[in-house]
């Protein structure tokens, strides 16, 4: 690849480069994300080294704009002609898409990025040894297997690390980039009894090494959640109080997400829209979207319009206060941007979230549970049953029955179902426990009735 | 083809030499065995929305993988940079999965049969774009005629050209041209002020564009979509229970899918975290039952010549007469098992090891008549559409979202139920079918299946079945 600019080439200038050539083009508008990254990853099964992976990519995408026309196109592909293809790709595209009075760029004064060290890079998994990160995958592994006797396989335990670099530049001037680093440990053990088979997991993510929870522990935790759920049953239909542990909570989250994205709010798409100021959940729960929090996995300085991320309460005491805007959709809504324009490079940019997340209560996970006489602990969720249109519920489940206020025995194959109208306002108990394993986080939630359809 | 014929030596001017160097730099601490696959992507697609075209995009993505086997472990390393220095440094990264001195290879390179089951002269990634653009603006009026009610229409239409070359350090070098084309609608449906309701249909494969020019036009998967969406406006909530289950034709094959697909994938399997480990030769569903997995039928979806480790693709019984007969094999499962390839190794692009995936995944037809299914049942579920799956490989567990459903009393199908997930348990619920229809059906083309972060395009189908036990996770 003649002319591809080395490993040290500055993306910053690239980028702008790119959006220079698509104004030479015929472009009256442009925007370029370059993404760069560096991943490594190792898998041990039982105790022995399974893959190593590594490697490094990058790819640039392009918007452009011809009026109130736009056209993108993304390539792999860095070298002279690459690019050239990149562009001229790009502006082709603008001729195809039909006039949308909505289309365009972020106005010049909404441009900018947050200041101060986000904390998104630590360099701590540089000086690690590939033999370093086969060793905390193999000591996550090992603890699940010590564990128990009834641990006797496993899936593995790993060790990835994530580095990258992201670059953004536009025709109004804006050009910003920030580096990112991640890593993680998991073990994926799976216990047997009898004809009972179970498998779970445990995992721990940071921006550094020095962030991560010793392998040990995921290894034992892996190990405990997979034989609780040994000897499973299925419950008979009934209603019942049902029990969201942070790990599934945080899908409710996400569920909640999608109700004020603001394409599904436009379109008319999603059991939220139009409801802005009105109360749609339980007067317990707050809702936040933030990207702003250093360290944390839905931090960036800026958003992917070049637009800076900032904190914006979503759900106030079960009153809904904002959808999740960029450019396009605040537009379309008469409304602002929130910064959480989001992308990927192919594409236009779509919308994401920061770190989004339920405040915690004040009541831990024990005292919600020891006032249920009879209800539903859930901690795994299968299948893709949730309907934002409508916001009709229903999913597979495995958990765990909460009888006299204490976890009982393990069920599994089968779901719950309810309707997230309903299932918001009817939150009776939201837990102390919040804490981040990604960008969204819920602390244990309490819903005081859905079904559970089994025998 | 020889290789200086083909697409990576016009482009890249890769010679034999330059591979074998690759594969000998690969061996160069003794692996087991080596591959290098060489892929060049260019993909386009068009959105519309609110009847215009807000969104086209096309791009290229190309790089080259290279894998080492050692015994049981797996060394791998990429580029997206196909220059020699770039390839040869993932393959000394990749070599270090092995210690030991190097492996001489098996060369010259020889080519594997040819054969071609999607012979597209010219794929839609090479068109000019207007034809396509056109699909989007046909869907979006056909939806909006068929119904008032209707008040959105999103249409997408993406499709992709793959080049792939394959070359492996036992000396087979193959390569393949894949095309592959969609279309998506949905569709959002109101009465007055009422909640909207929303339906969605497409179809493609491996085809050119003249699969839109038939029954499969852009009106008819509007049409689906917009119906589905209408039909729910007055659908009633859905039951809670166990009941009897009837799945109508085609794309309910997901059942198969999640209940039996993935649990038979070699790797689970000879690993034993599979609940199908072990179980060669046993009943594992009603002899009713017989489940293949054929990577070979012209023009589909889940169809290839070769699959990504250049393997053929071949024809497989997984379950005949609800006899369990094999798994689903890559080259490293089939390398530590002794059992012969299936040609089921398959990876998303050059940046993921492969693994066992399945192809196109359905069951044969039986004998009852699909009109005698749904009268034999006094009270129960009939779904004729399906939304996306998900299986826990450990105990069975797997779920489907029902997209569009009716209930069954006293035989006949009458009102319209609210989408709700169906649980059950892949060995247990495949020994319940008591039923199978003589209508054999595959799916529309659209399906996509996840399997460690890895997406691949495949297919399903199944004739109508009757399953007399199922749990619905409705509300009623």
């Amino acid at each position: 690849m003649n002319g591809s600019p080395g490993s040290n080439g500055n993306l910053l200038d690239l980028a702008a480069g790119i959006v220079g050539k698509a104004l030479a083009a015929g472009a009256t508008g442009a925007e370029c994300v370059i993404a760069e990254g560096e991943e490594f990853s190792a898998n041990v099964r039982m105790r022995e080294l399974e893959s190593l992976k590594e490697s490094g990519s990058r790819g640039a995408g392009l918007r452009i704009l011809i009026g109130r026309h736009t056209g993108s196109a993304y390539t792999s592909d860095l070298s002279t002609e690459g690019l050239r293809r990149l562009v001229e790709s790009a502006v082709e595209l603008g001729a195809i898409t039909t006039e949308d009075p909505h289309a365009g760029l972020p106005d010049v004064s909404e441009l900018g990025a947050i200041s101060g060290d986000l904390r998104l890079f630590s360099d701590d998994t540089a000086g690690l040894t590939t033999e370093r990160k086969i060793e905390m995958a193999r000591a996550a592994e090992g603890a699940a297997l010590d564990a128990d006797p009834r641990i006797s396989n496993s899936e593995g335990g790993s060790f990835d690390t994530n580095l990258g670099r992201h670059v953004f530049a536009n025709s109004l001037g804006f050009a910003g980039e920030y580096r990112t680093s991640s890593c993680s440990i998991s073990a994926v053990p799976v216990a047997r009894e009898g004809d009972s088979m179970e498998r779970d997991y445990w995992f721990s993510l940071a921006r550094g090494v020095a962030g991560l929870e010793p392998p040990e522990e995921i290894g034992r935790k892996a190990a405990a959640r997979a034989l609780r759920r040994l000897g499973a049953v299925k419950v008979e239909t009934q209603r019942v109080p049902v029990v969201f542990e942070p790990r599934t909570a945080r899908s409710l989250l996400g569920s909640i997400f999608e109700a004020v994205h603001g394409e599904s709010i436009y379109r008319n798409a999603s059991f939220l829209a139009g409801k802005l100021g009105r109360k749609i959940a339980a007067e317990s729960l707050t809702v936040i979207d933030d990207g702003t929090i250093p360290g944390l996995f839905g931090t960036s300085p800026f958003d992917d319009e070049g637009v800076p991320t900032r904190r914006t309460p979503i759900i106030e005491n079960g009153v809904l206060r904002s959808y999740l805007l960029n450019t396009y959709t605040a537009r379309k809504l008469g409304m602002k941007t929130t910064g959480n324009a989001s992308r990927g490079i192919t594409g236009n940019a779509g919308i994401g979230h920061g770190n989004f997340y339920a405040q915690p209560g004040d009541a831990t996970p024990e005292s919600i549970i020891s006032r249920i006489p009879d209800g539903f602990y859930v901690t795994e969720l299968m299948g893709f049953g949730v309907n934002i249109v409508t916001g009709d519920y229903s999913r597979g489940a495995t958990g765990l029955w909460i009888r006299g206020g204490e976890l009982a025995f393990p069920v599994s194959e089968v779901t719950i179902a309810g309707n997230l109208n309903t299932m918001l306002m009817e939150i009776d108990a939201i837990g102390s426990d919040l804490e981040f394993r990604g960008s969204t986080a819920s602390p244990t939630l309490m819903i005081r009735e859905m079904t559970v359809s089994g025998a | 083809m020889q290789l200086s014929e083909s697409f990576f030596a016009a482009r890249f001017g890769i010679t034999e030499h330059d591979l074998e160097s690759y594969l000998s730099e690969a061996m160069s601490r003794g692996g087991d065995y080596a591959d290098i696959y060489f892929e060049y992507l260019s993909t386009s697609s068009i959105g519309l929305d609110e009847s215009i075209v807000k969104s086209a995009t096309q791009g290229v993505s190309l790089g080259a993988g290279v894998r080492v086997l050692s015994g049981e472990r797996t060394g791998y390393a990429y580029s997206d940079d196909l220059s020699p220095e770039k390839i040869r440094k993932a393959a000394r990264v990749a070599a270090h999965i092995a210690a030991g001195p190097a492996k001489t290879l098996s060369m010259p390179l020889h080519e594997g049969p040819k054969r071609n089951l999607y012979p597209v002269l010219t794929a839609p990634t090479e068109t000019a774009f207007a034809e396509r653009v056109e699909l989007v603006k046909r869907a979006d009026r056909a939806a909006r005629a068929y119904s008032p009610h209707v008040f959105q229409v999103n249409a997408t239409y993406a499709d992709n050209l793959r080049q792939v070359m394959v070359a492996t350090s036992d000396g087979s070098l193959t390569f393949d041209r894949q095309p592959m084309t969609r279309l998506n609608v949905s569709a959002l449906a109101r009465k007055g002020d009422g909640v909207p309701q929303s339906g969605h249909a497409g179809g493609g494969g491996r085809v050119g564009l003249d699969f839109f020019c038939g029954e499969r036009s852009p009106e008819d998967f509007a049409i689906k979509a917009a119906r589905q969406a209408v039909v729910q406006l007055d659908a009633v909530e859905a039951p809670a229970g166990e009941m009897t289950v009837v799945l109508g034709p085609g794309w309910p094959g997901v059942l198969l899918h999640e209940a039996v697909g993935h649990g038979l994938e070699a790797d689970f399997n000879r690993k034993g975290t599979s609940a199908f480990a072990g179980r060669v030769g046993q009943l594992v569903a009603s002899p009713l039952c017989t489940v293949i997995d054929d990577g070979t039928i012209r023009d589909r979806r889940g169809s290839l010549n070769v699959d990504d480790e250049g393997s053929p693709t071949q024809r497989n019984v997984l379950i005949e007469n609800g006899i369990l007969r094999g798994y689903l094999q890559d080259k490293l499962s089939s390398r530590i098992t002794g059992l012969a390839g299936t040609g089921n190794g398959r990876r998303e692009s050059y940046e993921h090891i492969p693994m066992p995936r399945m192809t196109n995944t359905f069951m044969l037809a039986g004998e009852s008549d699909p009109e005698d299914i749904i009268r034999s049942v006094p009270r129960g579920l009939y779904c004729s559409n399906f939304g996306g799956g998900q299986v826990d490989i450990t105990n069975g567990n797997f779920v489907f979202s029902a997209s569009e459903s009716y209930l069954i009393e006293d035989g006949r199908l009458t009102r319209a139920v609210r989408n709700a997930t169906l649980i059950g348990n892949g060995p247990e619920s495949m020994k319940h079918i008591s039923m199978v229809g003589n209508d054999l059906k595959l799916d529309e083309g659209v399906g996509v299946c996840g399997k460690e972060g890895q997406s691949v395009p495949v297919g399903v189908g199944i004739p109508t079945v009757r399953i007399d036990r199922m749990t619905v996770g409705g509300t009623a």
